[in-house]
């Protein structure tokens, strides 16, 4: 889960790491408030979306005077915004930032995620801040810098040392670092983080290190212990059918094509995504029944692909593990009758009690079910009832 | 042979008196796993399925002489019982639950490291040698015994790719599913390493996904170590970048982790990599014939 700059900004704060202030506001008439709350001479007005590459599309913009800012409020706030991140569709900024501008002696980067190749959180540093941290790996490897962090040890004083002398930090600026990078590891791993990125992280002029920018992603699997993490949930920012399916134990993601696909398991379900696209059809999403699949997730499946209306067929893919295959024939039975589907479905339940499957389907005698024997045999079928090819 | 688990595996269940864990040892009981006993803290002295419970792991494995641990614990606690285990001393755990926070297992698998324990998953099928030990949550009735090891990071796919394997009259010598996680105990290398070893095992069938580099290695691994053939078949080649396939490993980041890098790898390293999902089988066959 994804949070916007404000909130993570608000986080890090908690734990004592130096941000700027801030007020967040969906209005016009709130942001004047705002600056004259801060205070100040100058002030950022930042679009709060929850894609990168806002600076570049002009979501962020620093304000001389109240008059500045409310021209730059009214240029940003419920206009559509379209970031690289963002997809040409662009997303409508419903709030904004106003923060108190600093000054800024030396932008720099510092981050935190997972690798997976060493099963150990890593902090990233740069000296080239400000700019996409990618890009700097490619073309400039030698300025990253990693520690990789035992979790049994904890953040140490070495890792802090290792990460600020190569940067080439001064002498003087390496206490304060060293307690800026220890709170942001701190705030990784209680909040079970699984990114956080500061970036720019800025030095000052008074030589103190202030977190400029800050985006932190969480793992979806430990929300379950941090409710207020999960209160931070914007629901604008995400797509409003994953979210539902993700309600009732789905795992949905909508793709571009015309062959709806309802699957149990995250590797059948790609691999079913792959067999359409092989059989020459387009798959319109991705969609894991999960293994507590009931009649009444499954009916829910249906709704949610159906409400895409580019789906001409729907292929049913189920092998039966944890999810028997009578259950789901029931859940699909119940899906026809109260989402009054018409559009072919191809069935192919396969594994625990698949012939009582079988059976429950055929004594329901629907016209638009279209059994199918294996996944060869299901694929083509469903590409070809997308065509209209089958009838 | 088989590899891991066979006729001498001495099964405790974690988490064995709840609605899964009921639920899955009575389908491993039924297909023969020799299952000793269960752990469920608060209710030891129990009997479940005519087994006994035991509130810790320790206690049932002095009782009970267990080697193999199945966990069906709830996520938040999934990485304790994890660890128990190893602390216990059982030297193979097996963990279904699914959704278990990452910094969990990030200590769980170093601190199983410095034990004598090997873990399997979690967010996995659990693992299967035909006809001898079910220890998971797989259809047993799909897995018929024969020579053709299964590694698969998915669970139904994996049922798919035995089911088209046994279709071909071929078999399974043992099949195991490592898990979909970004953090899983026991990788590609080390099961290919063991089935080279097997006699038993005349072929070896790789079912990976995206995301990670866990078969890019795998790849480099095979191109050196393993003279028996390999087929692959890796899922997610349509998926978009930057979205969560179900599976949290399974999300393409920037360049790594895609199909194509994954497929190329392996085919480079010798291994029949097969693009549809459906041809597992027959690609498995053909190969067996050469």
């Amino acid at each position: 889960m994804n949070i916007h700059e404000y909130q993570a900004q608000s986080i890090l704060a908690n734990y004592g790491v130096p941000v700027p202030s801030g007020i967040v506001v969906d209005s016009l008439k709130e942001a004047m408030t705002a600056v004259t709350e801060l205070g100040g001479r100058q002030w950022v007005v930042k679009a709060q979306i929850h894609a990168g590459g806002r600076g570049k599309a002009g979501g962020v913009k620093l304000a001389n005077s109240p008059a500045e800012v409310e021209e730059h409020v009214k240029r940003i706030l419920g206009k559509k915004l379209v970031t690289h991140q963002t997809g040409p569709e662009g997303k409508i900024v419903k709030k904004v930032y106003i923060t108190k501008a600093i000054d800024i002696k030396k932008e720099y980067y510092l981050g935190m995620v997972l690798d997976r190749t060493s099963e150990m959180p890593v902090m990233i540093a740069s000296s080239e801040g400000g700019v996409e941290i990618e890009e700097v790996a490619s073309s400039a490897p030698e300025k990253i810098i990693k520690v990789r962090i035992d979790p049994l040890i904890g953040f140490r004083s070495f890792h802090a040392r290792k990460l600020g002398y190569g940067l080439k930090l001064p002498k003087e600026q390496m206490k304060d670092f060293s307690q800026f990078a220890a709170k942001l590891y701190k705030v990784y791993r209680e909040k079970d983080a699984n990114l956080i990125e500061i970036n720019p992280l800025v030095l000052q002029e008074n030589g103190k290190f202030i977190a400029l920018d800050a985006k932190i992603g969480f793992d979806d699997n430990a929300l379950i212990r941090h409710p207020e993490i999960l209160a931070m949930r914007d629901p604008d920012e995400e797509d409003p059918a994953e979210l539902e399916a993700g309600h009732y134990g789905l795992s949905y993601v909508k793709l571009n094509g015309n062959v709806g696909c309802m699957v149990n398991g995250a590797g059948l379900a790609m691999s079913t995504m792959d067999i359409i696209k092989h059989e020459g059809g387009e798959p319109a999403n991705f969609l894991d029944v999960g293994g507590t699949a009931t009649a009444e997730t499954v009916a829910k499946g249906f709704q949610i692909i159906l409400r895409d209306k580019n789906v001409k067929s729907i292929f049913v893919n189920i092998f039966g593990g944890i999810v028997r295959c009578d259950r789901i024939a029931n859940g699909i039975l119940e899906a026809i009758k109260t989402t009054k589907v018409k559009i072919p479905i191809v069935v192919r339940l396969d594994g625990t009690n698949a012939e009582k499957a079988a059976q429950i389907l055929q004594n329901a005698s629907l016209e638009n079910i279209i059994p199918a024997f294996n996944l060869a045999d299901g694929s083509q079928k469903a590409v070809k009832a997308a065509k209209g090819e089958l009838s | 042979m088989s590899i891991l688990v066979g006729k001498n595996s001495k099964v405790l269940v974690q988490g064995f008196t709840g609605k899964e864990g009921t639920f899955h040892a009575g389908q491993c009981l039924e297909y023969g796993t020799n299952i000793v006993g269960g752990v469920t803290p608060g209710k030891g002295g129990q009997i479940h399925l005519g087994k006994p419970v035991f509130n810790t792991v320790a206690e049932a494995r002095k009782e009970t002489g267990a080697n193999v641990s199945l966990i069906f614990v709830p996520s938040v606690f999934a990485a304790d019982a994890v660890m128990e285990a190893a602390d216990a001393g059982i030297e193979l755990i097996v963990c279904i639950t699914e959704g278990i926070p990452v910094s969990d297992m990030v200590v769980a698998k170093k601190y199983i490291a410095e034990k004598e324990s090997r873990l399997i998953g979690p967010n996995c099928p659990g693992i299967i040698t035909p006809e001898e030990a079910k220890i998971g949550i797989m259809p047993g009735f799909v897995f018929k015994k024969g020579s053709v090891g299964l590694i698969s990071k998915s669970g139904t796919l994996t049922y798919e790719a035995a089911n088209q394997i046994v279709k071909q009259n071929l078999g399974i010598s043992t099949a195991i599913g490592i898990g979909g996680d970004p953090i899983i105990g026991t990788t590609y290398i080390e099961l290919l390493e063991m089935f080279e070893k097997d006699d038993e095992t005349t072929a070896i069938v790789m079912i990976g996904e995206i995301g990670g580099d866990l078969e890019i290695q795998a790849a480099e691994y095979i191109k050196k170590n393993v003279t028996k053939p390999v087929v692959a078949f890796i899922a997610g080649q349509t998926a978009p970048k930057g979205k969560r396939m179900g599976h949290a490993g399974a999300i393409i980041a920037g360049s790594k982790g895609t199909a194509k890098e994954k497929m190329e790898a392996l085919k480079f390293a010798g291994v029949f990599v097969v693009d549809s999902p459906a041809n597992i089988g027959k690609v498995t066959a053909e190969v067996l014939k050469k």
